[in-house]
């Protein structure tokens, strides 16, 4: 793993965390949805924080799709939950919101989590079909 | 009858987040690391590889069903049961799905990384 790759994971901790809380910020503006009337889910596009939200996670998305060209599915995600340790930050540094031990307990855990994951293997050797297509498809770019 | 709702919502989300991610994976496994690629071939070539890949459609697809499932979710239910139940479900069904059908290499220390985020998550979000 080199540093542009660690680089990768980070953006995805960070966009993915910000587009879901401009997300949240935008479905409280919305209201409640009823199943009867799922369409009225496209007239909260027009809501500028799902608006930023939506942006935010489509940089989460390249993002995340790079990370996923060089590293393993079950690699990736545990460390995506650095966006929760993120928003965590945020709260006490930007909110100025006091954080509970509970709180601090879960950063912890998910930071184990992420080490214990990051100490490991990025990409991880196995025989599948769908592998050794991609071979031959680099191979003969 | 709201509890129902706000459970087939989470349930949806998993299901779509999960397919969506494993088809995702399997696409861009596929395509080859893309930042190699962009260096190789410039970014052109890398959004015509991206665009030509019917397998990462499916696996948007199934992602667009799980953000409006969560979406819809979230607008029955507060983001402190949907957040979490949601979050650490999706870390657990990808987990099993990496295995089953990535056929990656989840040892024993991937699984205990998926435990302890799944705890931490919860831990935070239920705080």
């Amino acid at each position: 793993m080199t540093f542009r790759k660690y680089l990768v994971i980070l953006s995805i901790a960070l966009f993915g965390s910000v587009g879901d809380a401009f997300l949240a910020r935008g479905m409280k503006d919305a209201g409640s949805i009823g199943l009867y009337h799922v369409t009225h889910v496209l007239s909260v596009l027009a809501n500028p924080f799902v608006i930023i939200g939506i942006l935010s996670l489509l940089v989460f998305m390249y993002s995340y799709m790079t990370a996923l060209s060089f590293a393993d599915l079950s690699y990736v995600l545990p460390a995506t939950a650095l966006g929760y340790v993120n928003m965590v930050l945020l709260s006490i540094l930007w909110l100025h919101e006091h954080v509970s031990r509970q709180r601090w307990m879960g950063v912890a855990f998910i930071v184990i989590g992420v080490g214990l994951v990051a100490g490991g293997p990025s990409r991880t050797e196995n025989h599948h079909p769908a592998v050794s297509e991609s071979a031959a498809i680099e191979e003969r770019v | 009858m709201r509890t129902l709702y706000t459970w087939l919502c989470i349930s949806t989300t998993v299901f779509a987040a999960a397919s969506g991610d494993v088809l995702v994976a399997l696409a861009m496994r596929r395509i080859g690391d893309l930042g190699d690629l962009r260096r190789s071939q410039g970014f052109v070539a890398v959004m015509i590889r991206l665009l030509s890949s019917g397998v990462l459609f499916g696996g948007v697809f199934f992602m667009t069903i799980a953000f409006f499932s969560n979406l819809i979710g979230l607008s029955w239910a507060d983001l402190s049961l949907v957040g979490p139940a949601s979050a650490a479900l999706t870390f657990i069904a990808n987990a099993i799905a990496a295995k089953w059908f990535l056929h990656e290499n989840v040892d024993r220390r991937r699984w205990l990384a998926t435990i302890f985020v799944c705890c931490g998550v919860l831990l935070l979000t239920r705080s």
